[in-house]
Formats: structure tokens, sequence, C-alpha cells
């Protein structure tokens, strides 16, 4: 049954968003478009920054330079990560003296931050150093999720110019995001956190005899400066294995509310960033009420479910796998928004979800991300389902399509397709490869519906650089740790690509004004057009998996049946 | 072209089409619609399992049935593209002939010989006399003439073209209106235009238009999509077969599958795509405007700017005559009755918008010319005046009556000894100033008074105005006249803005401006003066009878010479573009209701307790009668709704001058909405019509 006190903190949570998103939107925008207003000091470090890398954040890039700035940064991303991992053993700040990182893991590791996605085949603290956690991970959470903004950013600047050619620096932005938008908040928040009870120290773990007199290893470590990153860059990779689930990480309910608070304000504020420098805050609040509307539905459909009796056990509300300290709603709360917002990180494991509540998070990320979705990411995946839905729209009104005065035409549709094509190509292939091959089902620890969502979560939560697992499947294995990393490089770069050559497209194009008989798309009629859309193209594409999957299995289970 | 309109379904054309559907199973022009030729392709693949397992000894009539279906999806997409082709046909044939064409009376050594303007070519010699329309482009090469260009310039008076030096170019559609002169052709005619148009029309050699092939694109990417979607489906299938009874490779065959795959993609658009490309450019021909590309077409409907001409399109093109205004001392019966007299033989719309005056204003009937003895004075190059002598024999009253330019009247009755008011001096330059023309009137060498001939506005022109604004489409007027007139007229048309003074560079510059500010515009032109701005222009519209030099810069041509007839240009451009928009929300849409047609049928054994009845047959919300019937039928709906829809593709979705966002709403909610709903509606029908029949 609902409870009171959940809906009064579901309602609290939505009109936070709401009241704190266009301030962040404004601050970004602040940072981006109004440099004359940024603190002295700060602009000192910035360019400070620029002299160290000698690198010219003046220059004007295309977007095929912009795009080659992008993929050579997380290319060296990557091989510096795996570099570390592989060598951790002779590195500083290991005194657990974890061993050198398995290749295939170091890569799958290495690929996951760097696109974003931060899934986990290993558990962070029988795994991996001080040492990679900070300079490693640490450091790509900040970049992955600039990355992220600096993409958005181009395909802004593509869209307002008029008949330019530059898309931006990718340099200057990317030092821009960390140094004034990611840091301050990630600095401030993580002192909060840490007055809440994260951990943050270098010394090694605690071992502890309990009450019953039985050996304890506590982990512990520098977790509140990584933890505060990871949730507001949509990466989620914990410091722990159990993540935000772990007392250390996420200790009282207020750090829990935060945490899901945070992890969606950054791409949530973006639209209202982007709202201003397109000059239409009310396309803004089009796209953030569409994105508000798909999140609540998705969380209504899962608590109603959660809340429901389970035919197998005679019971509602279920706690197996759950967050126990805050309750079945926060845990649902959670799961929705870390896959809505391309987080990853949970408080409580998606597998013991009831079916329907695996179905909407499942959902959320096949959708493309697109929910708030990731930092940058979310939005500019948003903008390709926009894309669409402006050309079909704009057919319908007679009329070559347009956005924000930018003509559509058969390029953009092409790679906008392509956006749309990459992501579901690794979920439906990969899984199916998954499904096919020994090596695949052998890491599989349920077998029917339960099993088979397993792996379609899994290449879900890949493509769309989720990077939250459902567990019961064993992903360390080389099969999943090289397929889960391309179906990532696909999921990110399939994209990003895409998106950069769009914005390369529309900067060249002039900018028609709006006129009676041009289409609007920051009224109610384009918002119902474009869910319709999104919705539309999402289940045709997936519908025939999730029946398979969570919805058969939820069918089954109505009739008493488990697996 | 309205009488040779022919039905919606006319036999011949519907008998030809049919033919046609076959022919064009030819896999080269199949694979010109990549998501028809996936159709076709998966029907052959499940004509070919159907006949591998046939020679094994095993017949399914149920495969048989949907092969066949497939195939019909097939040559319903074909059969639409072919009926759109063949109204195309019929229209353009008819088109050539029912084309009036101007005549030309050629020179063939020392006879003349009558011969249409088309049949006229380079170094042909033509003879023109006064009221011959010049046929074509070409240079006097004897006589002299003065000629009424108001066609191509804007201006009404006349200028002279005589043999040799600068002024012996003359235009086509300008038309002699003294003296006669010998033309020799320099331009072939502008019959390419036809045969550019026919090509529009004719499938094998039509381009496709850029927003088409943006759709298709989408299209082919949905189809790659959903092909991923099945054979993906196929191996998610397999891997629950422990859970069935039944293998996989019955209730999720192959010929299911391509069943599926086929419901799934675009078929309904993308089968119809061409039928509505074709029948776009039928409907704009049936205007009497032909295109020369399909993009064109297109860009009519983005036009945001109009520009046009004052003269001949908001204006009638010729002045008319709207007051009198008497010198001192005469009666204003006497100078209406001197001026209708000069003008009862003067053919022009001048002259006769005088006689017009004159009995309106003051009850002067026209009188019977041989009557009244007089002997007319025709306005010639040279005189610059026409009048009209009267010397009646049985000795009554004698009159000279001349009217003409006030230069040429004052020359005229001065040199007589007559003389020449300053108050009519100044009259005429009152009236000149406020952007008319004046006529002077003079009777037995005395200057009786002033005409004025006024612009006047086209009757009905505001309301298309009206319409255009709504559509959100604004309108300049560009003129020669002064502010003040221009201003007058400008209100009195209802045009947004105005370019008063404007030089022929003007035009061009104005339309620079306009798409440097990001709008598409478009332009109704005539003379060779148009030609950059035409040229320049997103849409460009030439006359008929405009210049040669205009009908090439331009990329429409209207055969009727009618300026308005833009607005049913972007009607047309815009109708393309929404049926398209319409039937492809329609076409995605349908894909729900299939789902929950096949997906049940298809998943139906798994989990099963009895036959057929798991768990995910709780999808099958439309309680569809067997897994066989439920595949049947929404193969056989969606090969239907093809053909059902073709009326829909050769009409055109309905077009009404609202704002963009009344548009979409309606839109929406008959093909988006409606989309959801008649698939699930329709399939029930056809699962019960297939069940009574005892099919599956």
């Amino acid at each position: 049954m609902f409870k009171f006190n959940d809906i009064l903190q579901i309602l609290a949570f939505f009109a936070l968003l709401t009241l704190l998103s266009p301030l962040i939107g404004w601050y970004i925008n602040l940072v981006f478009n109004r440099e004359s207003r940024l603190p002295a000091f700060l602009t000192k470090i910035e360019n400070y920054l620029i002299g160290f890398f000698k690198i010219d954040a003046t220059a004007e890039m295309d977007w095929k330079t912009y795009c080659f700035s992008v993929l050579i940064f997380n290319f060296i991303g990557i091989v510096f990560l795996v570099l570390i991992q592989a060598f951790q053993q002779y590195l500083p700040l290991n005194p657990q003296k974890l061993p050198n990182v398995e290749i295939f893991l170091a890569i799958n590791t290495a690929i996951s931050f760097v696109t974003n996605t931060n899934w986990q085949s290993y558990a962070g603290e029988t795994t991996l150093s001080y040492f990679v956690q900070m300079i490693g991970l640490t450091v790509q959470n900040f970049v992955s999720a600039a990355t992220g903004i600096a993409v958005l950013f181009a395909l802004t600047r593509g869209i307002v110019t008029r008949q330019g050619k530059s898309l931006g620096n990718f340099w200057n932005d990317l030092v821009k995001s960390v140094l004034y938008v990611l840091l301050p908040i990630a600095i401030l928040f993580s002192v909060v956190i840490i007055g809440q009870g994260v951990v943050q120290t270098f010394t090694s773990y605690a071992d502890v005899t309990t009450l019953e007199g039985a050996k304890q290893t506590i982990p512990l470590g520098p977790a509140a400066s990584q933890i505060a990153i990871k949730q507001i860059g949509t990466n989620g990779g914990g410091f722990f294995n159990a993540n935000s689930a772990f007392p250390f990480e996420n200790p009282t309910p207020l750090t829990n509310f935060l945490y899901v608070l945070f992890l969606i304000l950054i791409p949530s504020g973006l639209i209202f960033t982007y709202g201003k420098m397109v000059k239409s805050s009310k396309h803004a609040w089009m796209i953030y009420c569409v994105m508000l509307f798909l999140l609540a539905f998705g969380f209504f459909v899962s608590y109603a479910s959660e809340c429901s009796t389970n035919n197998v056990f005679h019971a509602s509300g279920l706690m197996e796998g759950k967050e126990t300290r805050f309750g079945v709603m926060n845990s649902v709360l959670y799961s929705t928004t870390t896959t809505a917002a391309s987080n990853g990180s949970v408080n409580a494991m998606h597998s013991s979800l009831s079916p329907m509540a695996g179905f909407v998070a499942m959902t959320n990320m096949m959708l493309g991300e697109i929910i708030f979705g990731g930092v940058g990411s979310g939005l500019y995946g948003m903008i390709i389902f926009i894309i669409l839905t402006v050309f079909i729209a704009g057919l319908m009104i007679g009329r070559t399509p347009e956005y924000l005065g930018k003509k559509i035409e058969s390029f953009e549709v092409k790679w906008s397709i392509l956006a749309v094509l990459a992501p579901s190509f690794v979920i439906l292939v990969f899984s199916s490869i998954a499904l096919i091959t020994k090596s695949g089902t052998s890491s599989m620890l349920n077998s029917g519906p339960h099993g088979f969502s397993e792996v379609l979560y899994t290449f879900a939560s890949a493509a769309g650089n989720n990077g939250s697992a459902f567990a019961g499947l064993n992903a360390n294995t080389a099969f999943y740790n090289i397929m889960i990393g391309l179906g990532m490089l696909i999921g990110r770069y399939g994209v990003i690509v895409p998106i950069l050559a769009i914005a390369g497209s529309l900067v060249k194009k002039k900018i028609t004004p709006l006129s009676a008989g041009s289409l609007t798309t920051d009224n109610f009629i384009f918002s119902v057009l474009l869910f319709g859309i999104i919705i539309i193209v999402g289940a045709l594409t997936f519908f025939p998996a999730l029946s398979l999957g969570p919805l058969i299995e939820q069918l089954l289970m109505n009739s008493g049946v488990s697996f | 072209m309205e009488k040779n309109k022919k039905g919606l379904f006319d036999k011949a054309i519907i008998k030809q089409a049919i033919i046609d559907s076959f022919t064009k199973m030819n896999p080269k022009l199949l694979m010109k619609n990549p998501v028809i030729f996936m159709v076709a392709i998966g029907a052959l693949l499940s004509s070919f399992l159907f006949v591998e397992s046939l020679v094994r000894g095993y017949y399914s009539g149920f495969n048989l049935q949907i092969i066949l279906w497939l195939w019909f999806t097939v040559l319903f997409a074909n059969f639409a593209e072919a009926v759109a082709e063949g109204r195309g046909k019929a229209q353009s044939d008819s088109l050539k002939n029912a084309r009036t064409t101007t005549t030309g009376r050629k020179l063939q050594g020392n006879k003349e010989v009558i011969v249409s303007a088309i049949d006229l070519r380079v170094g042909d010699v033509v003879v023109c006399e006064t009221g011959d329309v010049i046929p074509a482009d070409g240079e006097v090469i004897e006589g002299i003439a003065s000629v009424d260009e108001s066609a191509i310039t804007g201006e009404s008076a006349p200028v002279i073209r005589e043999s040799g030096g600068d002024r012996s170019a003359v235009t086509g559609g300008t038309k002699v209106i003294s003296d006669k002169i010998v033309i020799k052709i320099t331009t072939n005619p502008g019959d390419t235009f036809l045969d550019r148009m026919i090509s529009l029309v004719e499938s094998a050699t039509r381009k496709k238009t850029p927003n088409e092939i943006a759709l298709s694109i989408l299209l082919s990417g949905l189809s790659i999509i959903f092909l991923l979607v099945v054979i993906t489906l196929r191996i998610f299938i397999d891997f629950y077969q422990p859970y069935s009874k039944i293998p996989s490779s019955e209730f999720a065959s192959i010929t299911i599958l391509v069943a599926l795959l086929v419901c799934l993609i675009p078929t309904t658009i993308g089968g119809l795509l061409s039928a509505i490309g074709i029948s776009g450019m039928d409907r704009l021909m049936s205007h009497n405007v032909i295109a020369t590309s399909g993009r064109a077409v297109e860009a009519a409907g983005d036009i945001d700017v109009l520009l046009l001409d004052k003269t001949g399109t908001i204006t009638l093109g010729n002045r008319m005559a709207s007051e009198f205004y008497p010198a001192d001392g005469v009666s204003q019966e006497r100078i209406g009755d001197a001026a209708q007299l000069s003008s009862l033989s003067d053919e022009t719309p001048e002259g006769r918008s005088i006689v017009i005056l004159a009995k309106e204003k003051y009850g002067l009937r026209g009188r019977d010319i041989s009557e009244l003895e007089a002997h007319f004075i025709p306005f010639t190059a040279q005189t610059k005046m026409s009048g009209v002598d009267i010397h009646p024999e049985n000795g009554g009253e004698k009159r000279i009556i001349r009217k003409g330019s006030a230069a040429a009247i004052k020359d005229y009755v001065i040199s007589a000894g007559g003389k020449f008011d300053d108050k009519i001096q100044q009259r005429v330059n009152d009236i000149s100033k406020s952007g008319s023309t004046p006529l002077v009137v003079a009777e037995n060498y005395e200057a009786l008074g002033v005409i004025e001939l006024k612009d006047v506005v086209k009757g009905g022109i505001k309301e298309r105005f009206a319409q255009l604004r709504r559509m959100g489409i604004r309108t300049v007027m560009i003129t020669g006249d002064n502010p003040l007139t221009a201003t007058a007229i400008a209100a009195e048309a209802g045009v947004d803005e105005f370019i008063a003074e404007a030089k022929p560079e003007d035009k061009l510059k104005k339309i620079r401006d306009e798409q440097a500010k990001g709008y598409m515009i478009g332009m109704i032109g005539d003379g060779t003066n148009d030609a950059p701005a035409l040229a320049q222009a997103d849409v460009g519209i030439a006359m008929n009878s405009g210049t040669q030099a205009a009908r090439e810069a331009g990329n429409m041509v209207d055969l009727d010479s009618n300026p308005t007839k833009l607005i049913e240009v972007v009607e047309v451009g815009k109708q393309l573009l929404m049926t398209r928009g319409a039937l492809t929300t329609f076409s995605i849409a349908n894909d729900v209701a299939k789902y929950f047609a096949i997906i049940p049928a298809i998943t139906a054994g798994l989990f099963a307790q009895s036959m057929n009845k798991g768990p995910l047959s709780a999808l099958n919300l439309m309680h569809l009668a067997s897994p066989q019937s439920a595949v049947l039928s929404a193969v056989i709906f969606n090969a239907i709704i093809i053909i059902m829809l073709v009326p829909l593709a050769l009409k055109g979705v309905k077009y009404r001058p609202t704002g963009a966002s009344v548009i979409l709403r309606r839109n929406l909610l008959i093909y988006g909405f409606g989309g959801l709903l008649v698939p699930f509606i329709g399939i029930k029908i056809i699962d019960v019509i297939l069940t009574a029949l005892g099919l599956v």
C-alpha cells in the first residue's frame, strides 16, 4: 500500500528538483557564456592549466576536429587506466597489497569509467588500490562527465550559430566543466557527506572483532571524494562493491535523499542551460516536463508494482535485496532515478525488484538514457529524439522540418537514426550472442525469464552507459568483459560521433525566423508527440525482448510461479 | 485544364496500372524503394521455403496464405505507384494539347504561314502587326513599331522597337500595338519545361526530392531496427525452448517472422511514397503550373516571404480611367464627351476604360461610329497621340479631338497656335505625383482637360493575402510608384510590406536581404529584368506570358499567367509534405496493434499449461481466435491498408490555411491516434472473417 510519508517524500523530491534545476542551469550558463563574471582566482587556475598543458584553448574547432579531440582524449584516458590497473602492484597507495588487475577486466573497467558508464565487473575493495581509485577512476569520473557537457555544448553551438563553422573548443569546454562546475559542487558535496559519516581516509582496512567474537575486515578508503563525483557526474561506480547500499558509502536517510537528488541534478540543470543558450526557456521547460513525466510515470509503475501483492509469497513490499534501512520506496526511487539518469549507482539489488520495477529500470536504459540521462549525454540523446519528432511533425504541417530555425534534412535524419540504432544494436544483438554461446549462458545464475533479464539488463546498462547491474550474472569473465566493453564503446561513441556530425551540419545552416507557419517546439502538442515518439520507438524496438523478460516473469509470478 | 480532369480512378488508368504492378516487379525497379524491396525479399524467401517443404512432402495452407499476402503487399505498392503515374501521364498529355499557345506568322520565302510559337526555332523569321503578340524572343530586322511591354517591365507606356541599334530586341509575350515589324527569332521556345515536368511524374526518371530522401532514410533506418528486432526475437524464443511444448521452429517459423517483419516495417508509407510524390506534381499540373524540379515544389511549402510586382499582380495590369479634370471654363460633360469620342475605337484597356467611365459618369452612351462619319487616328509611336477627326459632310460641327501624353498634346496644341493652360499643367503634375498617369484631351487645338488613369486593385486580392498571412507568409509589394501611391495601394490590397520607387536591382537586393535573415523567398515575375531575381528566389514562378529569360530563370512556369497562382503552388507543396508526414505517423502508429496481434501469437506456447495458452496470451487484447489467424489477419490488414490509402495518397491530406499548431493537432489526432486505433478494429474484423470462412 502507498504510504503517506512516501508520497510526501516523493513530492518533496520533485519540488526540490524543479526548484534547483533552473538554478544549476543558470550557473552553468554563467560559466560558459558570461566569462567576465567568474571569480578571478579560478580564471587564474584555468589559465595556468591551459598554459601547463600547452593547449590552444582559443582555436575554433569544426566538428571533425572537435570529434577527434574527444576521441583522442578518451582513448588516452583508456590506455592510462589500463596501464595503472595492470601495474598497480608497483604503484603507491596500495596498503592492502592488491595484485595487478587481469587484462580483460582492466580494459573493461577502463572503458567503463571513460565512457561514464561505471560498469563494475569487480569489487572495488578487493580489486583496486587507492591509487587506481583516486588517480584513475575519480579523475575519469570528472572528465567523462565533462566530456558529456562538452559534446552537448558543441551541439548547442551548432544549433545557435548562424552559418558558421566552429563548435567551440573541446579543451576549453573540458577545463571549464571540471573547474567551474564539477569540482566546486563535488567538493561541497563531499564535505556534506563526510559530515554525515562517509569515510575519507588513506589508512588500511580495519580488522575488528565483532560482538559475536568473529573477525571482520571493514574496508575503508578515500571514499567521499569519489562518491561525491560519482553521484553528480552520473558515473555511479561505487568505491565499495555494495555501492550506495553500504553504510560507509550511504550512511543516513539524508545522504540517500541527496544522492538521489544530486545524481539527477546536473543533467536536469543542463536542460535550462540549453534553454538559455538557444534563447527559449519555454523549450527547456517542455523538455524538462517530458523527462519529468517519464520519470514520474516509471517511478509510480515501479512503486505500485512493489506495493501490490506478490502471488508467490502472498505479501507486498518485499524487502529482499532492498535498502533495508530506508525502505521499499527509497529503494524504488533510487532504482528508477539511477537508471533514468544513467548514473548506475544502486542502493538496492535490481535483481530483487519486482519484475515490473525491473521492467521500468530496463526501459529507462533502453530508451537511450534520455530521461535526464547522463551529464550532457542525456540531453543530447533527447535532442536526437527531438530531431526525429521535429522531422515527422514538420512534415505533418507541410514544411521542411526545422528545429530552432535550423532545417532538418537527410544528413541530420541519417545520423539521428544511426544514434538510435547503435545502442539498440548492442542491446539486441549482444544479448542474443550471450544467449546462444556457452560462455554467455554459463555466467547466468538464474534460468528462465530471470536469467534472460540478467543478460538483457547487462547489455542495456552497457549500451546506455548506465553501469548498474542486475546482479546474478557473473560478468567478470573474458567473454562479458569484452562484450560489455565493446557495448559501452558503441553506446557512447555511436551517439557522440553522430551528435557532433549533426552539430557540424547544423552549424553551417541559416536560421529561419519563426512565423505562424513554422512548427513550435515548446507547446503541449509537441510534447505529446515527443512523448509518443519516444515511447513508440522504444516500445517497438524492445517490446518483444521486454515481454520475454520481465513481462512474462510478472505474468508467471501472478500465477504463482517464480524463478 | 479543369475540363480534362479525370475521375480519381479512370478505367483505362486502372487497367494499365494493374499491368504495371506486375512489370514493376523487376528487381531493379523494386530496389528503388528499400522498404518494399525488403518485403519482396521476405516473400521470396518464404516462397522458397514453401516450395522446399512441398518437395519434402509437407504442405501448409497457412504458410501459402501468408506468402500470397506478402506478394500482394508488393503488388499493391506497385499498383499505387502505377496509378499515380498513369494519372500524371494523362494530365501531362492533356496539358500539351490544352495549352493555349501563341501563334506566329512565320515567313517561308514570301509566304506567311501561321505556326505555333512552340514550333519556332532559332533563325526563323516572323511578321508581327498591330495587335499581334510577339511569339518568341527575337530581333527586329525590319520596320519600327510601338510595343506594349507591360508584361515584362510592368510599365504600361508603350516603347519603340526598331531595326538596327539598341532598341532592336523584342521579347516573347509582348504585344505590338502599332505598325509592323519583321522579327528574327533568337531563342528556342521553352517546350523543354514540359519535358522536364513530364519527367517528374514518371517514376523511371523521377528524382527524389530532398524531403523524400530524408524520409526514405528514416524509413530504411526503422526497417533495419525492425530487422534486428525480428532476428533477435527468434534467438530469444529459442532460449525459452525448454519451457515450450511446441518447437520454436513451428510457432516462430521463418514465414511467421517474415510476416512480423513485414507488418512492422513501414510498408504503408513505403508503398505509397512515390505515389504521393507523383500525384503532388500531378496536382500542380492540374493548376496549370509547370515545375522544372520536384525540389521547387517542396520548397514552395516553405515560403516565408512572397515578393510580388504591383502591376499585373496586385493591380490590374493596365491603368483605368478614374476621373476627368476639365480645364477652366470647360464643363465635365464636354471633356467626357470628347474623351469618349476619341476612345471609341481605341481598343487598348485604357481606351475602353475611358469609354466606360464617361458612360458611368455622365450617361454618355457609346455612339455608332459609322453614323458619326468619323475618321479615327490610331496611336503611333511617332505621334504618341490618338484621336478622331469628325467631318460631317452634311455640314455639322467639325471636331478634331486628340488625346495623349501631356508633352505630346502640349507640342501639338502650341504648334497649332492653341493654348495650353498652366492649370492643366499643374493638374498633370499633381496626377503624376500621386502615382497615376495623366492623359490630356484636346479638341480643335484647345486643351480641354486631363484624364486620370489609375491603378485598380484586383478584386478578391485582399482575401488572398489574408489567406497567405494565415499560412505564415508575408507579402511584399514591389512598385516603381512613389511612396505615397504605394502606401495607398498597399493598404488597399492588404500587403504586409512594400518597396516603392523600386529599381529592378532592388528586387534582387530585397531577396538577398531576406534570405540572409533566413527566410525562404517566393517570387512571381515575368520580365527580363526579373530574371536575376527569379533565379535568386527559392521559388521563382515565371508567367507564361513573360520573357524567355524570365521563364528560364524561374523554377516554375504558370501557364495561365495568373500571379495569385502561388497560393495554389504553396498548397500543393505543403500537401505533399503533409501527406508524407501523416502517412508516416499512421504507419508507425499501426505497429502497436500489430505487436499486440503477433507477439502473443508467437509466444503463446511458452510456459503453456494447455496448448497456446501461455502467460503472454494476456497480451492478446483483441482476443484473436488463434495464433494463425492473428498473424494472417495482421498481414492482410497490412496489405489492404495500402490499397485503401491510395485515394488519400493521390488526393493529398486536406490542407487548410491555418497556423502550424492547429494543423499539427488535427493531423496528430487523425493519423496518430487514428493510426493507433484503426488496426485494432481492422485486424479484429479480418480475424472474425477468416475464422468464419474457415481459412485458418
